[in-house]
């Protein structure tokens, strides 16, 4: 807000340094404060009411024993975080929510950048491809999730009916009543689902990405696959980190689909952190561990955020930072 | 410049106000959803949840509202049906809020003890003394301290309904009475190629009733009506019925993919298999008929092929064998609710209403009056069972509260898995009883 704000201030004035202040610079000061103030304020606000207060709210509830009715009164102090972090179905969770973090960038980044650079070549149907390709993104999670939940039905849905076309037969207890077969075929849906966003970022990206770079490699005698390698790939970095930030995020905090296809079973086996702590709190009513878990999972998607921010994207940001000698 | 400056300010200034308004508002506007109602010109509106959300049900229930607006002037009834679950759901989410619906369905157990602890729901014993009288035993269930805070409009018991085409295919002449017969059945359907029960343990509950049924058989009355009030799960006979669930679970009786099958909703869950005639028995409540009804494109559900038995006995349980699992729903009152409300729940349990409801196969009327409306044979069959039982063992996980019986179901479910032994169940439903202090 500064940064754009200070410009045309500057372009009028001399530059206000530190300690030589003209004579006028005291009022104006104020008025810019109190310009930003008015400005920012309703933003802040919403900010607090909608991000902070929540926020400690939760942390004051789970310190507490409460079953959603009636006042806080039975301080536990850290036990609920103790009871939380010391159960094997929410240890298990924070474990599927890795799992999904690495499985989707692991598929979803290949593959969305072999769509998008295919489909960035000037070709017939290309609008209809690109659609095609978007719309699962588009569609409410949880009908997504209630179509998958049919697709997969046990014994009677269409894709075991494909497989038995084959001469295949799907497990028992279907693919999303396996233990052993539900995370990985909610994974499946999962990049069924995103892979469409990936695609759209990286079509975005590689807009930004001039022409003339791609002929001079050609040129100098580079095939397609080097040029896409070499220069088109890494000039899409910065979209590609966004991308995978985005993506972090995201299955850290998932929810919708797992709760639609297996509701987080069978036996916990697609339990994520979001699904535990509504399990717990909704549920069970069991609002200081439901909380509890909600500042765990805070927690590491904050550490998690932070840590990707200050490592990989800072790059990336850096030129935006403008230099503190410009005002 | 300036000028635009200024009115910049201004209307952003104001835009604070006003979000901080909405936000002062906020906290203290928790309770207007729900309680609309009661005030001057004699206008009022109750809020009015259930679960009555497909076919005849819901078109009864309509007319009922319809029918009660136009005998009393100036009150409007606002139905909200909705799935069972969904229900659930959004009930914890009102009461949590403050903004619970004027008349809604209260199933009893520790859920209402929850409630009256919390003052969110009314005490009807004054206000409909002369129904509650007229329910007799049956508002046991809804009575905490001697005050009687809900009425239950239908009670029932667990059992299993059964195709009677599909068992006379497969030469099954009576339905089991003992377990040993139940696996001999079990076996029998098998051969015939056909699935012979269907369960929803993706949604747990129908899963954990198994278990509940075993250790109603296997556990004498006092032993279980201390561990409601003690939450203490030490006997053995706690353990007899999970082995029984290992035993059964592994006789492999169940549908395809009831690990992720849920209960009643769509025609691919335990409740649509039997309806469609995929498998031959479910283990369900008293709703079951209404349900599959709802279900089917004719609405018939399986029509005049439907049977019912109660859960057989087993060998050496110290539990009284014509012991019934069951359980109902009451009419329940919020505690901030107008006198309309009242007034409605009273209509609702009178003979006509309940008829209506039996004579749609909605439900066990608990009127009285009425229980020869039960046309239904399997149901008549199911009433008469309730009646004769020398006592009905609320669902276990309505009686524990939610944190005791969700902790339990989680366990039994996991059993269904292959995941958790007898022990587990009875170790993780003490720790979450402990927990509760």
């Amino acid at each position: 807000m500064t940064v754009t704000s200070a410009p045309p201030r500057g372009a009028t004035d001399p530059p206000a340094g530190r300690g030589s202040r003209p004579a006028g610079g005291r009022r104006r000061d104020w008025r810019m404060a109190a310009e930003i103030a008015g400005f920012t304020a309703p933003a802040l606000l919403l900010f607090g009411v909608f991000v902070v207060w929540p926020i400690l709210r939760a942390v004051q509830f789970s310190l507490f024993r409460w079953n959603g009715f009636g006042p806080l009164v039975d301080f536990v102090g850290l036990q609920n975080y103790v009871a939380v972090l010391s159960d094997d179905v929410f240890t298990g969770a924070v474990g599927h929510n890795l799992i999904i973090v690495v499985a989707s960038i692991l598929i979803q980044l290949p593959l969305g950048l072999a769509i998008a650079l295919l489909l960035n070549r000037r070709m017939r149907g290309q609008g209809v491809l690109r659609t095609i390709i978007f719309v699962p993104y588009v569609l409410s999670e949880v009908i997504a999730g209630v179509v998958w939940f049919q697709l997969l039905q046990p014994g009677r849905g269409v894709i075991e009916a494909m497989l038995g076309t084959v001469g295949l037969e799907g497990p028992f207890q279907g693919f999303l009543g396996t233990p052993s077969l539900a995370l990985p075929t909610l994974v499946v849906v999962l990049t069924w689902k995103y892979v469409g966003l990936a695609v759209l970022l990286f079509l975005a990206g590689l807009q930004g990405v001039p022409e003339e770079l791609a002929e001079a490699a050609q040129i100098d005698g580079a095939s397609w696959w080097q040029t896409q390698w070499r220069v088109t790939i890494p000039l899409l970095g910065p979209t590609i980190r966004m991308w995978a930030f985005l993506s972090m995020i995201g299955s850290l905090q998932l929810f919708d689909m797992v709760w639609i296809l297996t509701g987080g079973g069978p036996a916990n086996a697609t339990t994520t952190m979001a699904t535990f702590l509504v399990n717990e709190g909704t549920k069970r009513q069991n609002y200081g561990i439901a909380a509890a878990a909600s500042v765990v999972l805070f927690v590491i998607a904050l550490v998690m955020a932070v840590l990707y921010q200050r490592f990989v994207l800072r790059r990336d940001t850096a030129d935006a930072d403008v230099p503190r000698g410009v005002r | 410049m300036n000028t635009i400056r200024a009115l910049t300010l201004a209307a952003s200034g104001s835009l604070v106000l006003t979000l901080a308004a909405c936000g002062g508002g906020g906290d203290e506007g928790g309770d207007a959803g729900g309680s609309s109602g009661g005030d001057a010109a004699g206008d009022t509106t109750i809020s009015w949840w259930h679960n009555s959300n497909t076919g005849e049900g819901l078109e009864y229930y309509e007319q009922v509202a319809a029918d009660f607006e136009e005998a009393n002037p100036g009150v409007t009834v606002q139905m909200e049906a909705m799935q069972h679950e969904d229900m659930l759901t959004k009930l914890d989410a009102a009461f949590q809020a403050g903004d619970a619906p004027d008349v809604y369905m209260e199933r009893g157990g520790g859920e209402l003890a929850d409630h009256v602890e919390a003052g969110l729901t009314m005490d009807l014993t004054d206000e409909a003394a002369e129904e509650i009288e007229l329910l007799g035993g049956t508002t046991q269930g809804w009575t905490v301290d001697d005050r009687v805070y809900g009425l239950p409009f239908s009670v029932g018991v667990v059992g299993f309904w059964y195709n009677t085409e599909m068992f006379e295919q497969a030469g099954i002449t009576e339905p089991p009475s003992t377990w040993e017969e139940m696996y001999t059945a079990i076996d029998q359907l098998k051969d015939a190629g056909m699935e012979p029960l269907s369960v929803g343990a993706g949604d747990k509950w129908p899963a954990a009733h198994y278990w509940y049924q075993f250790a109603l058989r296997h556990c004498a009355e006092d032993v279980l009506t201390d561990a409601v009030q003690t939450l203490d799960f030490s006997d053995e006979c706690f353990i007899r019925a999970g082995e029984e669930v290992e035993k059964l679970v592994a006789a492999e009786p169940f549908n395809r993919g009831f690990l992720s099958t849920p209960a009643q909703s769509g025609p691919t869950s335990a409740s649509g298999l039997l309806a469609t005639e995929q498998v031959a028995m479910e283990m369900q409540g008293h709703w079951e008929p209404g349900v599959m009804a709802g279900l089917t494109e004719d609405g018939e559900g399986l029509g005049e092929k439907l049977g019912w038995f109660p859960f057989p006995e087993v060998e050496g349980g110290q539990g009284d064998p014509a012991a019934q699992l069951g359980g109902g729903d009451a009419w329940g009152v919020s505690a901030d609710a107008p006198p309309a409300a009242v007034e409605f729940v009273k209509y609702m349990l009178s003979d006509d209403v309940q008829r209506g409801f039996a004579e749609r196969d909605m439900g066990l009327p608990t009127n009285p009056n009425v229980t020869d409306a039960v046309s239904d044979p399997a149901l008549a069959q199911l009433l008469e069972v309730r009646d004769s039982a020398p006592y009905v063992q609320l669902y276990f996980d309505t009686a524990f509260g939610q944190s005791v019986g969700g902790a339990m179901n989680d366990a039994i479910a996991l059993m269904f898995a292959g995941q958790a032994t007898p022990q587990d169940i009875v170790g993780q439903t003490q720790s979450a009883a402990d927990a509760e202090g």
